[in-house]
């Protein structure tokens, strides 16, 4: 009679991934102890909820077992003995434990779900918080897919499991020793036959599982090689179409498909299997039971009250079996993505600030190099002994081809990454003994990327000083020249980008970083090729509001078209991470250096 | 549905076998209890031992034939299933393949890849459950119910109080629960999008030292979602205990009856045992079907966003009068006539307005104009990238839409704004111009793309690996790869847009060059911001707000357009100061 199971196939946020499949390709969690441990601390929180959980679980595994149990006496002590009022009181008694034990379930699961969501929503919370902290060279060297992976499918990982594994685990543990108890109590013979089956069941069910087991692994092979090339087909689909590769493109995806296809039915059969196998071979112990318990009835005495309720046992024996060995598994998976989610809560962030970090305030904005060397990994140095420094106001530009260091010169002011040798100050003090906040605070940075938020025009704007007023945002957006953009769009400053501004040109794209970093007020502004796709009409009424807004403040600039670089007050040349020549443009020209060739060779 | 059945064709007799052998299973299992009830009612009571045990191998016997209509049936449903999905796979890909650029706008092309992976492991999965459950489930309703009319038909009336009571409980209960899983969904939408959206502006997000902002706004997605989940979920778990507590009741109910009938003679007490596990049986059964119907209503949203590809039309196609062999591009004179282009057929706001143009075959013609002038618009219209939407763009005097398309694109080559190269070797990248191009084409085409020099400095040179989106390389590098793969198309047209923008100007220059001396007999068009970069070529075009407003070469331009001369003014300003 009762079905203990499955509180709820739709776990809250659960991916329809191949929950099926998890039994057979479980990742194992490395250090299990230790992952436990900490999930636990999240779980600890709310203690008493999970004790209440405990409470109800037990309510309703016992008035299942005692339901079932029931038939004995209503059948041996009532019904033969044809006592209807017996009958109709125990049947209310049984009506009570029933209305208990559905009131238990429903409360279980209501907790457990109310459990669940508050700790991933904190678990959520930490690793976002988290990733705020990392250094940037984290996000170098990791994907983004596999960072999106932590948050989306190792999070719902533990949801899932949360919501449904451990309950049922403990459900089914009670429920498997009450049966088994409940079962030893009505007749010890008729129990071997259960205890003969059982592992026989557990027998089949390993073999089923060790074959599929490969099965998986090839079919997750197969999954990963095949999504991989539909991400970079489809991410790249306007260039297969231009080449007119469309063709080649089906015949190459055919190829992997079609493997995908084969790996993916043979796993997919063996693990399907395990469910008739496991239904007949319970089928089978209940045939069993119910043969055995006959020639027991007649040759024991085992009353037909007890074959009754040992009957019903029999049936259910199967289900917290199937139930344990699946969610075992779940749990185990879900551990594995528990580490992983700790794992990367466990990254070093940015050092922190010196203990007592200077704040800095009323920055002039004279800023030096000295003697920085740089390297992002230790086997290639990019800055070489970079000497240099600008005056409060100035402009300072610097030169040179891909790849020779300019980029990463102006990732080191604001502590992007921290510099191997020398040392970087401004207005005198060491960036190092700067607080990280108010050193990024004190300047404003376009970037060669430009990345806007999901949110209206103005949001995107705003985001640069988050207390500047509506005025304040269209002024910068004017200096930016892009207010006559904007306001040519329908909704004006209320337009929503979508994600990265998908819905504007690219140029479009830097004005509105430009816009945002005016509005940002910085003392120190750097320009990191922040012009490249805006012709130079649009970047000359950028310029003059450039100029405006370059008005006192130190200006790191990284051009490659030399027209905007040449009146900086001091022209850095970089090759291969070396300063090799410095000067006003006019002293570079007269120079003929490296500086003048690359200038004339703009105009040959 | 329908739209389903070509990519079930191949598949269809092991989809009608596996629910056929569904029946083998479901009945050897739905006839135990009934075997069991006259070991009771006969053997037990006639004291009848070899009956018991002739029952008992009969029963063991039919199990065993329903675990291999069992086997049969997950080996029948997984064949098909899994087959179906990578038909449908194969479907949506060419699908996708053949969208237009403007089809390919209206998705993202992180949702094209969403729809191509979980959209439809979603179906592989349901279709699979499907067989397994959907036959299944209502099969063994059938058999309990008649199997229970049988051992007591006024009994069976309250399986029939029982079964519609409960399918409205669960109705009624999904009905609420399903919009919250939609709500939910969005929120889980919005969250992870926080999330993208994070990672790739991270130095943004630093260097205004925003983290705490975007904490907060995180946070309030974040609650909202758990807020929707636990709503969404609090309403499904009813389910459970619901079917839980009527199974129970119907059992009492049974009990109560059946007592009552077996003490006055009418029904044997194994009859009732049966009778209970049959209830349990028809229960279990309308759950099935319920966890099926709510897994279909999940799908259901896979299903429309895989269909939402499958339905698109494509507006760029082949027309009828399409033919390679009689239309062919031999010289490339391209000539624009009165034509207006928009992106969307129901905006009212024209990107390109009376553009007409002519190029002679083997011209080099420089488009210049400010942001959102629509040069890129005007080029993409050559290839047939997107169709324009009045006048006609002919080529050696044929429109464009009488090509193959396959025909006109082999003819052009276009370097987009936004190039990507793919994962493979520098060599195999290249190739995608000309697959069987012998080392000496693919050198060439290298060389004239100032490609060459970087290639052979690194180790494995033209075998190095490029990972997904040519990522070690620098930008320079990516874009001058991206110019030799179209050089290496021999294109009668060439297309660059702007697809120097990261290159240094000695380099261009020399690309320049290398286009001039080497491809003179390819008609070219250049989007270019510099005019010092386009001064030498035949002519220029001046595109303004999305309409020519002078042709011509550099020095006629200088002398009579005031766009160009201000354009100028603006570059070349400098260049007297530093003079």
């Amino acid at each position: 009679m009762s079905e203990k199971s499955t509180t709820s196939s739709a776990a809250p946020g659960g991916m329809p991934g191949s929950s099926s499949g998890r039994r057979f390709s479980v990742e194992k969690p490395k250090n299990m102890g230790l992952t436990m441990r900490r999930l636990w601390g999240y779980l600890e929180k709310n203690r008493l909820g999970l004790f209440t959980v405990v409470l109800f679980i037990l309510v309703n595994t016992a008035a299942s077992l005692t339901g079932s149990y029931l038939l004995r006496p209503l059948i041996n002590d009532y019904i033969i003995p044809k006592d209807v009022d017996g009958l109709l009181h125990m049947l209310g008694i049984m009506l009570v434990i029933y209305l208990a034990g559905a009131t238990a379930a429903y409360l279980q699961s209501r907790f457990m779900i109310i459990i669940s969501q508050k700790t991933v929503n904190e678990m959520r919370n930490d690793l976002f918080k988290k990733l705020q902290l990392l250094p940037l060279q984290f996000f170098d060297t990791n994907s983004h897919g596999e960072l999106m992976s932590r948050f989306t499918n190792d999070v719902d990982l533990i949801s899932e499991s949360l919501n449904n594994s451990l309950t049922q685990i403990f459900t089914s543990v009670i429920t498997l020793s009450g049966t088994f108890l409940l079962m030893l109590y009505i007749s010890p013979l008729l129990t071997l036959v259960t205890l003969v089956m059982v592992p026989l069941m557990l027998f089949l069910a390993s073999q089923v599982i060790k074959r599929s087991k490969n099965y998986f692994l090839a079919q997750q092979k197969a999954v990963g090689i095949t999504n991989g090339y539909i991400e970079e087909i489809i991410t790249g689909i306007k260039v297969v179409k231009v080449f007119g590769y469309e063709e080649k493109a089906e015949t190459d995806f055919e190829k992997l498909n079609f493997d995908l296809r084969d790996k993916a039915t043979k796993a997919q059969m063996f693990s399907g299997m395990m469910m008739p196998i496991m239904i007949n071979m319970s089928t089978i112990n209940y045939a069993l039971t119910a043969t055995i318990g006959g020639v027991l009835a007649v040759t024991r005495g085992l009353d037909i009250g007890g074959l009754a309720s040992f009957l019903q046992y029999s049936r259910q024996f199967g289900r917290p079996i199937n139930e344990l060995s699946s969610q075992l598994n779940s749990l185990q998976a879900a551990l594995a993505g528990a580490e992983r989610v700790f794992e990367m809560m466990d990254q070093l962030p940015e050092p922190a600030d010196a203990e007592n970090a200077f704040k800095l305030t009323n920055v002039k904005g004279e800023v030096r190099f000295e003697g920085v060397s740089f390297s992002y990994s230790s086997d290639k140095v990019i800055l070489h002994d970079i000497n240099l420094s600008v005056k409060p106001g100035h402009k300072i530009a610097f030169v040179g081809s891909t790849g020779a260091g300019k980029t990463t010169i102006i990732n080191l002011l604001p502590r992007f990454y921290d510099i191997q040798s020398g040392k970087i100050t401004i207005d005198g003090i060491d960036i190092k003994d700067i607080s990280r906040k108010s050193l990024r605070e004190s300047m404003a940075i376009v970037l060669q990327d430009t990345h806007l938020f999901t949110g209206t025009v103005m949001e995107n704007i705003r985001y640069g000083r988050l207390s500047a007023t509506d005025d304040e945002v269209i002024h910068a957006a004017e200096l930016a020249n892009a207010h006559s953009f904007i306001t040519r769009m329908p909704q004006g400053y209320q337009t929503t980008l979508d994600g990265d501004g998908s819905n504007l040109s690219q140029g479009q794209r830097q004005l509105l970083n430009i816009a945002r970093a005016t509005v940002a007020e910085a003392p120190i502004l750097i320009l990191d090729e922040a012009t490249s796709s805006i012709d130079t009409r649009t970047e000359k009424l950028i310029d003059l509001g450039l100029n405006t807004l370059m008005q006192g403040k130190s200006t790191f600039v990284i051009a490659h078209r030399l027209s905007t670089v040449q009146n900086a007050d001091e022209i850095i040349v970089l090759e291969f991470g070396k300063i090799v020549e410095r000067g006003t443009h006019n002293d570079l020209m007269s120079g003929k250096g490296k500086y003048y060739q690359l200038y004339t060779g703009q105009f040959s | 549905m329908k739209r389903y059945f070509p990519f079930i064709k191949k598949y269809r007799s092991a989809m009608i076998l596996g629910p056929l052998l569904a029946i083998i299973d479901v009945f050897g299992e739905i006839v135990q209890p009934m075997l069991m009830s006259d070991i009771v009612d006969i053997g037990i009571r006639n004291q009848d031992t070899h009956y018991i045990l002739k029952m008992g191998a009969l029963m063991i016997g039919l199990s065993i034939v329903a675990i291999v209509g069992g086997v049969g049936n997950v080996y029948f449903s997984s064949k098909s299933s899994v087959g179906f999905a990578s038909e449908l796979r194969q479907g949506l890909f060419k699908k996708i393949q053949e969208f237009s650029f403007s089809n390919i706008d209206t998705f993202s092309s992180a949702s094209l890849v969403t729809r191509l992976t979980n959209d439809i492991n979603t179906l592989q999965q349901v279709v699979m459950m499907s067989l397994r459950l959907l036959i299944r489930a209502p099969l063994m309703l059938v058999c309990a119910v008649i199997f229970a009319l049988q051992i007591n038909k006024e009994l069976t009336i309250i399986i029939a109080v029982a079964i519609p009571v409960l399918s409205f409980a669960i109705f009624f209960i999904m009905k609420k629960g399903i919009p919250y899983f939609t709500k939910m969904q969005q929120k889980l939408d919005r969250v992870n999008a926080a999330i993208q959206e994070n990672l790739t502006n991270i130095r943004v997000v630093k260097s205004f030292v925003r983290s705490d902002f975007e904490e907060e706004k995180f946070s309030v997605a974040n609650r909202d979602l758990m807020d929707m989940s636990v709503k969404a979920s609090t309403i499904v778990v009813l389910i459970m205990p619901v079917m839980m507590l009527i199974m129970n009741v119907s059992i009492v109910a049974v009990v109560w009856f059946g007592g009552n009938k077996v003490m006055k003679g009418d029904l044997q007490v194994g009859q009732l045992m049966s009778f209970i596990s049959y209830i349990t049986q028809i229960l279990i059964a309308l759950m099935l079907l319920s966890m099926t119907i709510m897994m279909f209503s999940r799908a259901s949203a896979s299903s429309k966003r895989i269909l939402e590809v499958l339905d698109t039309d494509v507006d760029i196609k082949d027309t009828f009068t399409a033919n390679a062999e009689n239309f062919h591009i031999k010289k490339g004179g391209v000539e624009f006539r009165d034509v207006c282009f928009k992106y969307k057929s129901e905006s009212d706001f024209f990107v390109l307005k009376d553009i007409n143009l002519k190029a002679a075959p083997g011209e080099l013609i420089a488009i210049i104009g400010a942001t959102g002038s629509a040069k890129t618009s005007l080029v993409q219209l050559i290839p047939r990238l997107y169709d324009v939407t009045e006048g006609e763009i002919l080529i050696d005097g044929i429109d464009v839409r009488n090509y193959s398309l396959k025909h006109l694109r082999e003819a052009t080559a276009t370097v987009l704004q936004k190039n990507v190269l793919f994962s493979g070797t520098i060599k195999s990248n290249l190739k995608w111009g000309k697959p069987d191009a012998s080392d000496e084409e693919i050198i060439a085409a290298a060389k004239d793309a100032q490609a060459h020099d970087f290639i052979i400095s690194f180790p494995q040179q033209y075998e190095t690996l490029l990972g997904q989106g040519g990522v070690n390389l620098s930008g320079g590098q990516q874009q001058r790869l991206c110019i030799a793969r179209a050089l290496l198309k021999q294109p009668v047209i060439l297309i660059l847009d702007d697809s120097t923008s990261a290159v240094d100007t000695a380099t261009e220059a020399k690309i320049r060059t290398a286009l001039q001396e080497n491809h003179n007999n390819t008609t070219t068009f250049i989007i270019a911001q510099r005019i010092s970069s386009i001064e030498t070529v035949d002519r220029i075009v001046i595109l303004d707000d999305g309409r020519i407003i002078g042709v011509g070469t550099h020095d006629e331009l200088i002398k009579t357009n005031a766009v160009y001369q201000e354009i100028y003014q603006s570059q070349q300003q400098n260049e007297a100061i530093a003079s």
